[in-house]
Formats: C-alpha cells, structure tokens, sequence
C-alpha cells in the first residue's frame, strides 16, 4: 500500500478537523473494545466478572485464568487446556505454510517467465480457486483424507492447507515476478544459467518482499482457519481454534468467562504478534488478494 | 522453399520440459483437490446419499427438496439480508473512514494499524468478545444497567428477529477497516494535479468528492464489492463462534446448513446442493471479475 | 557463406506472420544496424539470432554453425539489452563474471578478463557497486562489460541507449562506435533511431512491416532509398516527397510543380532514363539540405535548378535555418545556412540540387532507378 506518499490537495478548516479527529478516535475505540474487554477480564477473577462491570479494570488483578486456559483448563473432554491444541497448530502452520509458499515461488516464476499457451487460463484456474466456497470441497476431501490415511492428522491438515493455499501464494509471486525485467532472465539465459539456476540465483534474491508478504498471510490464514480444523482434525490434530470454541462452548460446569478469554487472546496471540511486527506486509498482502498486483 | 520446423537442442528441449514439469504438481492438485472436487461433490448433489456417499442417481431431486426445506430458505434469507446491511455498511464505514484518514491526518499511522488489526484475528476468537459484549445479561446491556441507564435494552442476539443484525455489528467491525485500506490506496493513487485542477475549477470539498473523487475509485469499488460478497458467502466461523445458527434457526446461513446437514444430519446429497448452490453464487461473481481482471493484463 | 547468415527466415505466431523470409549475410567485423518502427519485427529477428524465440521456418548460421534451437548460452553470443538487465542482486563484478561462472570458466581466469575489460570501459572502480547505486551511463557500460567478458562471436544490442537522456546517448554512440573501430568485433544493432543506425553501422537494414525493405551501407540507403518508406524514415527532417509531372523536352526530362500560388515551375532531372514517363505522375523526393538559397548551394553539384517560391514558416535551429513553403499542395522543409536571410511571406529564389533528387513510381512506391 502507498504510505501517504502523496498529500491530498483537499484543504479542510480547523472546526471540520476537530470533527474528523472525534469520529477518527470514536472508531478507534469501537475497534479497540473487543480486545480491550477479552484482555481486562481475563484478568480479572471470575467472582469479579460474573455481575461486574465488563468495562471496568480488574480490582483484583490475577493470571490465574491464563494459567488454567493454557493447562487445565477443560477442552472437550479432557482438562488439558489449550497447551496441546497450540501445539498441534504450529506444527500444522509451519510446514503447511512454508509448503505453499515455496510452491507459490516456483509457479509464479515459470507463469511470468517461463510462459507457455493457455498459462493465463491455467492461472485463472487457480486463482479462482481462492475464492470458492470451501464447502464444496469438504465431502470429498473427507473421503480422500481417510483413503491416504491421514484423516484426522496433521498431516492430513497440513495437506490441506498446502493445496488451498497454492492460489494465493502462486497470486502473490506472480504478481510481484510480473513487474520483474523478463531481460534479466534472457541475459541470464545467455549468459548459461537454467531453469533452477536463473529461479535460485536472480529471482530469489530479490523476493524477500513477497515472500514475508506470503508467508504472513498463508500464517495467518492457516492459523486463523476453523472450517478445516472443524471438519478434519479429529481430537489428536485439533488445532487452537476449534480447542478454543469447544473451550468456550463447553457445557459442563459454570462458565469461566476470563478463563475464555484467555484462551481467546492465546489463540490470537501469534497473529497478533505478526501483525504488529510486520502489519505492513499484512495490509500489502490483503490488498494483494484483492486480485490487483 | 520447402518448411521444416527447426529442432532444438537436448538441452533447449529441455529447458523447454522443466517449468511444466515443476508446475505439474500444483496443477494437478488444483485439478484434482479443486475441480475435480467440485465435479465431484456436484455428482453426489444429484445421488441419494446420506451419512456415506452413494451412487444412486436422483437426478435434481436434492435440489427440489432443498428449496422445499423451510431451514434452507431462512439460510438464504439471513444471507441476503445478511450480505446486503455487511456489503452496505462496511463499504459506507470504509469509505468514510478513508476520506477522512486523506485529510492530513496527524496519527494515522497509529488510527490505521487499530482499524486494521480485526482482519488479522480469527472469529472465533473475538467471536468470544462480541458474544459476551452482546449477551444482555453480562454485555453492554448489563454494564448500562450498572452505568444507571436502567431502562437501557440491547438483547438482539436473543432475539430470533434481530439475532441476524448482530452478525453484521461483528462481521462489520472485523471487515471494515480492511474496506477503509482499499479505499485509502485508491485514494492515494488519485493524480493530485486532477484535485488541484477541480479547486481551481471552483469545486467545493463536497463536490471535489461527489463528482471527481468518488468516480474515480470505480475500481476499489468494484474490487470491495467482490471480496465483501465472496467473504459473505463463505462466513461461517462467525455464525459458529457468535450464535451457533440460534436462537433457534434464526442465524442459520447457507455456509452453516451445509455444514450440519452433511456431516450432523446425516443428508449428504442434500449438502452437497447446497455447497454447488453456494459455489453457484460465488462463481456468477467472481468468474466475470477474475476474467476483466486478467483479460485486462493480456497485451 | 558469411560470419553471421540468415537466411529465409520468417517467423510467425499462430496465423500472424510477423517476419516475412529475411535473408541477411553479415561478415566478420561488420557493424550491421537492424532500424525500423515498432512493431517492424527488428528485435524479434535479433532475439531469435540470440535463441530467445525459436524460428518458424529458415535458418540461422553463425561461422557455418546451423544455430536452430541451439540454447542461447551455446551460440556464443553476448547480448546487451535495453533496460541493461543487470542482476540487482549482484555487484558489477559478479553481473560481469556471472555468464563465465555459468560457463565453468575458472576464477582466475575470470578475473583476469574482468580486469581487461573493466580497464578497457574505465569502470574498474565501480565493480564492488550493486546496479541500482549506478547512473544511467554507468550501468550502459558495465552490461557492454558483461557482454565483453564473454569474448563473444557476435555482439547483439538490444536499443542499448534508448534509456540514456539526449546528450549521454550521443556520447555513448561515439563510445559503441570506437570499440567496434579498436576491437573489430561483428555487432547486430537494433534501434528505432535513424541517427544510431547511420552514424554507426557499416550497413543498415531498414525494416518495416516484417519485411526488410533496403539492406545497404548509410550512403546507399540515404542516396539511394529503395522505396518510399526507406526515403521517408531515414533523414531527419523527412525526405520531402511532392508530386510532380514528368515533362521530356528534347530528350532532356523535367519535373513539373507548383508552387504557392499555383504556378507551374519545371526543374530538370539529373537523371537520364525518365522518357517512359512523359507525360505521368511521379513522387518526387528531394532532402531538405538539397535545397537552399543560391550561394549555399552544394558547388560539386552538376545540376542546380532555381525555384521561386513564397516562404512560410523560417525557424532557425542554430547551425541551420529550415524555411517551410507549400509545393504542389505539400509542405516542403529547406535546409539552409543559419545566415541565409530569408524572410517568412516573402518570395524568395531557392537553388535545388537536383543531383540528389530521388523518383519514386507512385503506384508501387519503389524507386525509378536513375
């Protein structure tokens, strides 16, 4: 995204420029609430929640609903808290992720690069892709997990992900290799390089942009996913959001609302980090998906 | 003179194999994993299949039935009303947010990452936020009450009624801010020398926006309007984390009713409809607006 | 058989034939210009010498090596494009080196040329640098250096200085055209400019429409154009080219024109075989600088005609004034001498070398030969 790099000429006086700020931090604060309630009272004890004020600080400040969220708190059937399920989504995210991007590089070189007939088509297909309802797929996808035998697994998950993710990061580099001089790769050409040689020697070290832009929007996808982990993932590949919905959504017992938000603010928590360290490259990439490169 | 093709060398013919050779894995698992998939799923939309796929052809009678189930056309309900008041709302918030962000805003790289952060959570995780801001016993309701505003009553999501109307408050407050980046970015790409031209005209701030600026983000428009549906369509962590379809069926959408008529109701054929009625829907938008968009790039 | 040989090659894409049998014998050393408008299929003729497109049919030979689909890398040839394609991510050394490396050339060996050549281009304190801490200039040389290194059979420049601004372009064009004198290396030039391709070549090739329309040295091609499209592309300003009636008195040919204010005015030809045409319509094509006022005309000249005509537009460029006039209904450009003293509205008495006027036939656009 371009970073106010141009002023807009529009001159607006000092009274429209207090209202503007008003209405400015006004939508500040409604995006803020959300977080700002699920951080407060996960802090607070539960006695202080249930009849309290939801707006309030903790009177009595504790972690002791963090430490029952990460390890004893009942997920399903099992006390184990979310420990695992964080566990079982790294281990989903990280190949899942590098996989797809790794695969997205390779296509997005050779449908720039190295094109062929019918390559913008065969693009168009996988671009579409992206956007289909994921139920269409779900049936299928079930039945295939369980012939590979890996239904339930994170591999299974892993799987998964790799192939609904090949769309956007095949968008991604393509898009970016697209606004790359194709005479570079026809001196390289010359000069003796090949197919691997040209992709590993002058493509990608100058990727360094679109692969953090790739890499933080296929995490950030996968970890947020819940419609896969749901209907794939079984109780032993279960991955952190669909532990927490069956944390929050579980009927035994009272409901420990800071116990919840705890968990919930776990779950965001590695999205949340990229975002705050590398926002940047994660609005570049939601405006990348908006198909435009 | 006699035309023969020329013949290359083992190792340009080779060069030539490669790329369809890296590409062929990601090509197949698109053929198959999607479209393949897809044909699939479009097969069992017109068996008889229950809990387990079969392959006894019905023809369109899952589709008939489909139209006929009251819980199908509340889903496609909700979803209009629901894709209608998200696409409307998020596209005015967006806007307004970003003409205002354009205004020499001292800040905005502060107000722009909180605007934004929304995208880059799960729904089920704030889901749990917006679920309890919105339970009139423990929410805003509740802290009204507490606040002194007695007679203060927010129980939409217990409200088969209103229920589908706190969809749109959480699905709003995850996307808008995402819509205000788009507009932000087109308004950012507008040639100042036009604005400076249109002042010299005479145009007033009002008009400058009204005639000029707004017409020239055609294009974030459209590119809103698509991602908006598309995300529309396809919403169901929100129904899961927010009401779980309730009260009652009251915030069922097409997204959720395939879901639970699958893999809980024991009524595949019937899901499998419903998922090729969603695919359907996504596809009358996005093929016209994925083919103008790589159309438009070919030379 | 020549160094480079091209021959009956033509290209298509699908039903689109974009090069129609081009036929090209280059010899050793020779510095040949491929020049025409976009879209001419001058750099799809250069990038198939290079390997980059295959051919559609005919044959491309370098030293009586048949080149067809043989991987660019193996043609041992060098190319420098117009962007200069350097690699962002390498210095200017390893941009040099790098086709060497691929070519499994040792590291000495690989610096010993790099020094040569980066002594020879004056950039030796540059190879540390990355490409894009360069100016224009430097970067045009540095890819001429990469193409040096290799020490290739045949040198392909792809509009190596259409990127350059106005004044550094001219001055690379003196550079380009003094290593070819001190190295003697064989160069196919592409360029859209007609200026590069006469200062530089030792033949031209004008290209239009996938067709080569006159291959032939400078002199040949601007004395001599071989059709309408040649005369009018080469020159600048333009060739004027005004319809005239052949009149034959005596044996002796003139051309019939008009001039501001219609009145008739002959000019008698150079040329000796003109009879057939008594009586007919020619295109008539004289250079601006072949008319001027009368003390400035070209004194080797056989055959000075006087023509009077009203002068419309003078603009004086410096070292030149061209006067504008209208003839037979067409703008025609003189070139004069920046001290001639005409004066536009007024009738002033122009001088015509008509030893350089050219005859086009008007149906076919070729040249009448004289």
């Amino acid at each position: 995204m371009s970073v106010a790099s141009q002023d807009t000429a529009v001159k607006t006086g000092s009274i429209a420029k207090v209202f503007i700020y008003l209405i400015l931090v006004l939508f500040a604060l409604f995006y803020l609430l959300p977080l700002y309630v699920m951080l407060t009272n996960s802090l607070k004890p539960l006695s202080e929640i249930t009849g309290g004020d939801m707006m309030s600080l903790p009177k009595a400040w504790t972690i002791e609903a963090w430490l029952s969220a990460w390890s004893t708190a009942q997920v399903g059937v099992s006390p184990t808290g979310l420990r695992p399920y964080f566990i079982n989504s790294i281990l989903m995210v990280v190949p899942a992720v590098a996989i797809s991007t790794v695969l997205g590089a390779l296509n997005g070189y050779i449908l720039t690069k190295w094109r062929f007939r019918g390559d913008t088509l065969l693009f168009g297909l996988m671009l579409f892709a992206c956007f289909i309802p994921f139920q269409i797929v779900l049936i299928p996808m079930a039945r295939i997990l369980g012939i590979l035998g890996i239904a339930g697994s994170t591999q299974g998950l892993v799987l998964v992900h790799v192939v609904y993710g090949i769309g956007f990061s095949t968008l991604y580099f393509r898009n970016y290799y697209a606004s790359f001089p194709t005479e570079l790769v026809r001196a390289a050409m010359i000069d003796g390089a090949g197919f691997f040689r040209i992709f590993w020697r002058i493509m990608l070290p100058v990727s360094g942009p679109i692969a953090v832009v790739t890499i933080i929007w296929q995490f950030t996808n996968i970890w947020n996913d819940f419609l896969f982990g749901a209907s794939f993932a079984g109780l032993s590949a279960m991955p952190m959001t669909v532990a927490l919905n069956n944390l929050v959504n579980s009927s035994t017992g009272v409901r420990e609302y800071n116990v919840h938000f705890a968990g919930a603010i776990m779950a965001a928590l590695p999205t949340l980090l990229v975002y705050i360290v590398a926002g940047r490259f994660f609005v570049r990439g939601l405006m990348a998906g908006s198909v435009k490169g | 003179m006699p035309i023969r093709t020329t013949r290359a060398d083992l190792r340009t013919r080779l060069q030539d194999f490669i790329p369809k050779i890296v590409l062929a894995p990601s090509l197949a698992a698109i053929l198959i994993f999607v479209y393949g998939f897809i044909v699939f799923t479009g097969y069992l939309s017109m068996t008889d299949s229950k809990m387990l796929p079969s392959f006894d052809f019905v023809g369109l009678d899952n589709y008939v039935r489909l139209f006929s189930l009251p819980a199908w056309n509340t889903a496609l309900i909700n979803l209009v009303i629901f894709a209608a008041l998200y696409i409307a709302i998020c596209t005015v918030i967006g806007l307004g947010l970003a003409i205002l962000l354009d205004q020499k805003i001292r800040g905005e790289g502060v107000l722009r990452p909180i605007y934004l952060y929304p995208m880059a959570l799960s729904f089920i995780v704030t889901g749990t936020a917006w679920k309890w801001f919105l339970d009139p016993g423990l929410g805003l309701e509740n802290t009204m009450h507490l606040w002194g505003w007695t007679d203060f009553q927010f129980n939409w999501i217990k409200d088969r009624h209103m229920a589908i109307y706190t969809l749109v408050i959480a699905a709003v407050w995850q996307t808008s801010g995402f819509v205000m980046a788009m507009f932000l970015a087109g308004l950012r790409g507008i040639d100042n020398e036009i604005l400076k031209a249109a002042q010299i005209d005479g145009a007033s701030n009002f008009a400058l926006y009204r005639r000029i600026v707004i017409p020239l983000l055609r294009p974030a428009f459209l590119s809103a309007f698509v991602i908006l549906f598309h995300m529309a369509i396809k919403s169901y962590d929100l129904v899961i984390a927010l009401t779980g379809g309730g009260p009652g069926r009251a915030t069922e959408l097409p997204a959720t009713f395939m879901y639970s008529y699958t893999f809980t109701r024991n009524s595949m054929g019937i899901g499998a409809a419903s998922a090729v009625i969603m695919l359907m829907t996504v596809a009358a938008i996005m093929i016209p607006y994925l083919y103008s968009e790589l159309g438009a790039k070919k030379e | 058989m020549g160094f480079l040989d091209i021959s009956h090659v033509s290209k298509a894409y699908g039903s689109v034939q974009v090069l129609h049998e081009v036929d090209i014998s280059v010899e050793e050393g020779e510095f040949i210009v491929l020049v025409g408008p976009s879209g001419c299929g001058k750099s799809t003729l250069m990038n198939m010498i290079a390997g980059l497109e295959p051919i559609t049919t005919g044959d491309i030979s370098i030293r009586g090596r048949l080149m067809n689909g043989v991987h660019p890398s193996k043609r041992n040839i060098a190319m420098v494009f117009q962007s200069y394609a350097l690699y962002p991510n390498m210095t200017v050394a390893q941009n040099m080196t790098f086709g060497l490396e691929m070519h499994g050339v040792p590291k000495a060996e690989r610096d010993r040329l790099l020094a040569d050549v980066a002594r020879l281009l004056q950039i030796d304190h540059l190879l540390e640098r990355k490409p894009g801490h360069l100016s224009g200039g430097q970067r045009q040389r540095v890819a001429m250096g990469r193409a040096l290194v290799r020490n290739p059979d045949v040198f392909l420049f792809d509009e190596p200085l259409s990127n350059l601004d106005a004044k550094l372009r001219v001055d690379m064009r003196t550079e380009i055209k003094k290593l070819h004198q001190k190295l003697g290396t064989t160069i196919v030039y592409v360029t859209h400019d007609q200026i590069e391709a006469l200062t530089l070549s030792t033949r031209i090739a004008v290209m239009n429409k996938g067709y080569i329309q006159q291959l032939g040295t400078p002199k040949e091609i601007y004395d001599t154009p071989a059709n309408l499209f040649v005369a009018t592309f080469m020159g600048s300003p333009a060739m004027n080219i005004l319809p005239a009636t052949i009149k034959v008195r005596d044996g002796v040919a003139f051309a019939e024109i008009a001039d501001a204010q219609g009145r008739l005015q002959s000019l008698q030809f150079s040329q000796k075989n003109l009879a057939s045409w008594d009586g007919k319509e020619i295109l008539l094509g004289i250079r601006p600088e072949a008319i001027t006022d009368i003390d400035g005309a070209d004194r080797k000249s056989q055959n000075i005609q006087r023509f009077s005509n009203v002068v419309t537009v003078i603009e004086p460029a410096g070292s030149d004034t061209f006067v504008t006039m209208t003839v037979s209904g067409r703008d025609v450009v003189a070139r004069m001498r920046a001290d001639a003293s005409v004066a536009a509205r007024d009738r002033f008495e122009f001088a015509v070398n008509m030893d350089k006027a050219v005859v086009f036939d008007p149906k076919t656009e070729a040249r009448i030969p004289g």
